[in-house]
């Protein structure tokens, strides 16, 4: 072999990034009279992986929040692809490209992991009362969704549980389940909230290695949201720390693990 | 046997096969959830392409082809492709680290990879350095794949397009290069995972392969019509007969299941009618269905319970044609529908007309639980040197504890040390590079040396004890078989591996894996917490439940005079699995007794002496290759042992 060739998987991830694809500028949020978020403001590049971290409490769900259109701002604004969005509901936010997946798990227990990545090409199911009431369309509809959710159960690498009922499957299982869910929405932006909350090492190396696939194969953006630097540092582009709702630092992994407010807020005074 | 010139090598099979079955179904992978079929026709034009392909990038006579991968139709096609160049396909284990492969890569100077996915390209790169002969990696599975800028890294699909070229500019080439071949050329190397030492390299012709597959669907009365998984890894001589030789020369069609974790599920779908595993796999599936069963309803295990003890009493005669009584016959037909049919259907089994065991001896209460349900399991005594078949159970024929009488064509016979020699066409030519091990494997007139210890019985079946260097005697001269030993204590779903001690000792002791499954799940119903492997397999609770299982093997052990007295004394339970990683088991899951001798030398002196607990400190590989120290305190108990009872009556 040409050994002296570069390997793309031993290079360091410094990548360059030219369109925005979503800014968020001067986002207030409160909650009568805490202050969840006060001025937040960053910009995410079109196809990067991007991290909002911070220690508990910083406000970022309330983040995640406010972009996925659960939560209104009070102030400020988000543009989506340069068109201000502000104000839109999570029904239409859904529509716009943006999937996520929840801290704490928001599957069909019940159902299997097949149905339930299922449900997240609803938004991308066009049909109405009308076809769905007749056989061959109904029929042809559900196979080219089945078979853009296989893409995902193969990509996912989870063939062997695809019948299985999701809540009898480990936690880690249901957390890749929920992330196929997102997926199978074909989202332009991926909001990922504590995808590696709970794990262990080799689950979180596992998600990790999913989370740059995803970006890496679909080109799809990843917002994602971590308590834990870690496993973070090494795969975003970008980061922003947050801190009691503040914006204290954004830029490169470098830039913020060197960063003295960073290391405050999550070592505290000395 | 003279093969005909036309059809003696797979090429030529091949080719054959779009003349006589161009539309039956070749081969199956299930991807994307659906059953995808390529028929012969449509291999025989793939297997085209991609050696016009190969023969593009350089691929020339004799060149190696190595084969890393789960089992894939596309994997198979580079078998077959580098077989029509006049090229020898290396498979290699897919699981090995790439430590391992380095050592094949470069003993068998192999200059082409044939690999599955990112996962093996990495393994492959991270060892190039050290391979100064390979040259090019062709990958199947793109995923991942796109940063990836290594010169002669290509894939699959561009592999073909070349192919295609290559072709329309040549193509009278491939025909040619075809009919070159013969019998006499090497059709395969295949590499021993090797108990000791570093693997060998196992040459095999056409005519081997072929005079042998040949003799075995007459044998086994093997038509197009079977259908069969391939699942076992394709570095196995078990996996190269069955999933390709018979299937190229019967022209049955072969399944690729999705995954190896939805092998079981897959099996069900497809419905085999032949199939092939090592025991483990018989023991996994017997596990699992006992554990399920202990957590069925009430009258479900019932019945259960009630059906499995009529199929003891006479299921294995119904399956031999034997005479039965009336009412057994009717409980049995009953049996059948409501216990039976259900559970081969669960376990894959319906269809199953010739299921064969091989690789290493299985319990005999395993394979009797599987016979009794009406499937016709057989054991086959073979080895990768003699292209796998040396001694075969007749259908109707077959005595649980023996591997039947010699195969057609091959000669048996036990030299005085009693080790168990045999003589036949599927006989190796050599170990690729290592004319030592063949000189001390194979004498000039073509007996080979298994190193088994075995014997003929009365009726003229073999019946293999151990490994002759392992059988030991006690210091009182009693005999001592650790495998025999070992597959007994194997047969409780509690026991997932065990390793005997003895030879040149007082007495017998043992250590014990348990099985993670079977235990956590009794564990789950008893409210037994644990946190970890260790922590459960050092609960006071299952040191019992495992002294219990050891004191009824050595109530049966008390039965027979010449082994009464390799009772096993002490015993200790494992704080780690035995792992292949830890080069503890082969890549086949055999344990290395060398390797733990010398990784457990400690607890094993603890076991000889009066102490209760044993102390160890190991180094340990995780499945990243990482490195970690690990270390325990373990105890270790004392079973009862019994007097020999002669049997009443």
């Amino acid at each position: 072999m040409e050994t002296g060739a570069s390997q793309a998987h031993e290079t360091e991830r410094v990548r360059e990034f030219k369109e925005l694809i979503l800014e968020v500028d001067g986002v207030f949020v409160s909650f009568g009279g805490v202050k969840a978020l006060q001025d937040v403001g960053f910009s995410v590049y079109e196809g990067e992986i991007f991290s909002i971290i911070g220690p508990n409490g910083a406000g970022k769900t309330s983040m995640l929040n406010v972009i996925s259109g659960f939560y209104k701002a009070s102030a400020g604004t988000i543009k989506f692809e340069g068109v201000d969005r502000t104000s839109a509901s999570p029904e239409r936010v859904a529509r716009m490209g943006f999937a996520r997946t929840f801290q704490n798990i928001a599957l069909f227990k019940g159902m299997s992991t097949l149905d339930n990545i299922m449900t997240g090409r609803i938004v991308k199911v066009k049909s109405n009362f009308l076809s769905e009431a007749l056989y061959y369309p109904a029929r042809d509809q559900e196979v080219a969704q089945r078979e853009f959710v296989e893409g995902i159960i193969d990509f996912l690498e989870i063939q062997s549980i695809r019948k299985t009922p999701v809540g009898k499957l480990p936690y880690g299982l249901q957390k890749r389940v929920e992330l196929g869910r997102a997926l199978a929405m074909e989202p332009k932006i991926l909001l990922l909230d504590e995808p590696m909350a709970g794990m262990n090492l080799e689950e979180k190396e596992d998600m990790a290695r999913f989370v740059l696939d995803v970006n890496d194969e679909f080109g799809t953006t990843v917002v994602l949201i971590e308590h834990d630097m870690g496993v973070v540092m090494d795969i975003s582009d970008h980061v922003v720390v947050l801190d009691h709702g503040e914006r204290i630092a954004y830029g490169v992994p470098d830039e913020v693990r060197t960063n003295k407010d960073v290391i405050r807020a999550y070592l505290g005074e000395h | 046997m003279k093969l005909d010139p036309k059809l003696d090598t797979f090429p030529k099979l091949l080719l054959n096969r779009k003349q006589t079955t161009p539309d039956r179904p070749a081969i199956r992978e299930k991807d994307f959830g659906i059953w995808q079929t390529w028929t012969w026709s449509q291999v025989v034009e793939e297997v085209r392409s991609l050696a016009c392909g190969l023969a593009a990038s350089g691929f020339r006579r004799g060149d190696k082809l190595a084969i890393i991968g789960d089992n894939r139709p596309r994997l198979y096609w580079g078998m077959a492709a580098a077989q029509s160049l006049g090229g020898i396909p290396v498979p290699l284990y897919q699981d090995s680290v790439a430590q391992e492969m380095e050592y094949v890569i470069n003993h068998a100077d192999v200059r082409f990879a044939l690999v599955e996915d990112q996962e093996q390209v990495d393994k492959l790169l991270e060892i190039s350095n050290r391979c100064p002969k390979l040259e090019f990696i062709f990958y199947d599975d793109p995923r991942g794949m796109r940063h990836y800028s290594v010169d002669h890294l290509e894939s699959y699909d561009s592999l073909i397009q070349e192919g295609q070229k290559f072709e329309s500019e040549n193509p009278t080439y491939l025909e040619a290069e075809i009919d070159k071949g013969n019998a006499r050329d090497i059709s395969v190397i295949l590499y021993t995972s090797g108990t000791t030492g570093y693997p060998k390299g196992v040459i095999l012709t056409y005519e081997n392969i072929l005079i042998t597959v040949i003799n075995s669907l007459d044998f086994d009365k093997l038509t197009e019509k079977e259908e069969c998984m391939a699942y076992l890894p394709m570095a196995w001589v078990g996996d190269h007969i069955f999933s390709y030789a018979q299937s190229y020369v019967a022209g049955f069609c072969v399944s690729c299941p999705e995954s190896g974790a939805t092998v079981m599920h897959d099996m069900q779908e497809i419905g085999p009618t032949y199939f092939f595993s090592p025991p483990r796999i018989f023991e996994n599936i017997l596990t699992t269905v006992l554990v399920r069963m202990e957590d069925a309803s009430w009258f479900k295990r019932k019945m259960f319970d009630y059906f499995i003890r009529v199929s003891k009493r006479c299921g294995i005669q119904i399956l031999q044609k034997e005479s039965v009584g009336l009412i057994d016959r009717l409980l049995y037909l009953i049996g059948d529908i409501l216990v039976f049919g259900p559970l081969k259907n669960t376990m894959g089994f319906s269809k199953v007309r010739i299921a064969y065991t091989a690789g290493e001896a299985i319990g005999p209460e395993i394979f009797e639980f599987f016979r009794s349900l009406g499937i016709n399991v057989k054991q086959l005594y073979g080895q990768t040197e003699a292209s796998v078949y040396i001694t075969v159970q007749k259908d109707n024929d077959v005595k649980p504890d023996t591997c039947g009488i010699p195969f057609p064509d091959v000669e048996v016979r036990i030299s005085e040390a009693g080790e168990v020699q045999y003589k036949s066409p599927g006989v190796f030519q050599s170990y690729y590079k290592n004319p030592e091990a063949t000189l001390e494997t194979r004498t000039g007139d073509g007996w080979v040396f298994t190193g088994d210890a075995g014997y003929f019985d009365d009726a003229g079946h073999l019946k293999i004890i151990d490994r002759v260097k392992d059988v030991g005697r006690l210091n009182d001269g009693t005999l001592f078989a650790p495998k025999f030993l070992e597959n007994k204590l194997k047969f409780f779903p509690q026991i997932r591996e065990a390793v005997t001690f003895g030879d040149n000792q007082d007495h017998v002791s043992a250590f014990i894996n348990i099985d993670l499954e079977a235990v956590g799940n009794w564990a789950e119903r008893k409210n037994v917490a644990y946190a970890s492997y260790q922590e459960l397999a050092a609960h006071p609770e299952v040191y019992e439940m495992i002294r219990n299982c050891i004191e009824q093997t050595n109530t049966d052990l008390a039965k027979d005079s010449e082994i009464a007295g390799s009772q096993i004394k002490r015993f200790l339970i494992l704080h780690k699995e035995l792992d292949a990683d830890d080069g503890e088991l082969t890549r086949t899951r055999k344990v290395r007794r060398r390797i733990v001798l010398d990784r457990y030398g400690s607890l094993i002196d603890a076991l000889y002496s009066d102490v209760n607990r044993g102390h160890i400190e190991n180094e340990v590989t995780f499945e990243d290759g990482r490195k970690g120290m690990m270390i325990a305190d373990l105890e270790i108990q004392n079973a009862q042992v019994f007097d020999h009872m002669k049997k009443t009556g």
